[in-house]
């Protein structure tokens, strides 16, 4: 029965985290991802890009992003396995993993941030 | 749905004709509908790279420099450059869907879903100006 009352919850940071990953995510995987490694553009300063981070509205924002995208992921792929490939029997296993590997994330995106 | 379903003897034999794994396949609107759900997987790793990249930084000039090493190996570009599809798939995806989930009324009138979709692209513009002045801007 908790699983019921929490579902309305895991549904909203499945949503929030959609909304923070499409906004912050296109630029940051296409500059990390693809034009520093290739050369397309400079890659930001050493000191430069740790002042960026620590930041206290970079830190917040990170980690919020870091963190309901996790939970994103974990909501999204739960049902992908279960509505997709029909994984039905394997529930609680699924389950376990998506949304312990999202707090696993998110403790340690708090811990990464705040440490900095 | 209460509980668990009971089985008993005698009891009818559902009927659940047994779909196949590959049902998506069929047809484009469900190959989209997948490709859209398995975008949550980039989303999830792209996660583990930025902390990849937030710890190279907490440990100085030198770990910076080999996760940059690190970034242009092929194996992981060649990741990135799947994330980065899957990614702009979900941001585009994500924003444009979103004035079909949220009916917003305004004065007893429907706000036109095309207006909410506009409004987010110009939230994406402005988010990604604001990431790319903070990590180039001011050279």
């Amino acid at each position: 029965m908790a699983k019921r009352q929490i579902e309305p919850l895991l549904w909203l940071l499945f949503s929030a985290g959609g909304v923070l990953s499409a906004l912050l995510m296109p630029s940051l995987v296409l500059l990390f991802g693809l034009a520093f490694p290739l050369h397309w553009l400079h890659e930001p300063a050493y000191a430069r890009l740790l002042g960026v981070l620590r930041h206290p509205l970079t830190r917040l924002a990170l980690v919020a992003l870091c963190t309901l995208s996790l939970f994103h992921w974990a909501h999204r792929f739960r049902y992908t396995l279960y509505d997709g490939l029909q994984i039905k029997h394997l529930n609680e296993i699924v389950n376990t993993l998506c949304y312990g590997g999202a707090i696993a994330g998110s403790l340690a995106a708090a811990y990464l941030l705040v440490r900095l | 749905m209460t509980g668990r379903s009971t089985y008993h003897d005698y009891h009818p034999r559902w009927l659940r004709p047994r779909m196949s794994t590959y049902w998506w396949l069929g047809r484009r609107p469900y190959v989209v509908f997948i490709l859209r759900e398995i975008s949550s997987v980039f989303v999830a790793w792209f996660v583990l790279y930025l902390l990849m990249l937030v710890r190279a930084v907490s440990r100085g000039a030198g770990a910076y420099g080999d996760f940059l090493d690190w970034s242009a190996r092929p194996a992981v570009l060649l990741l990135n450059l799947v994330s980065a599809f899957f990614i702009v798939f979900h941001g585009i995806t994500w924003l444009s869907l979103a004035p079909k989930a949220m009916v917003v009324q305004l004065r007893g009138k429907r706000v036109p879903p095309a207006l909410i979709a506009g409004a987010n692209y110009a939230a994406l513009v402005v988010a990604s100006v604001l990431v790319a002045w903070l990590l180039l801007g001011g050279r």
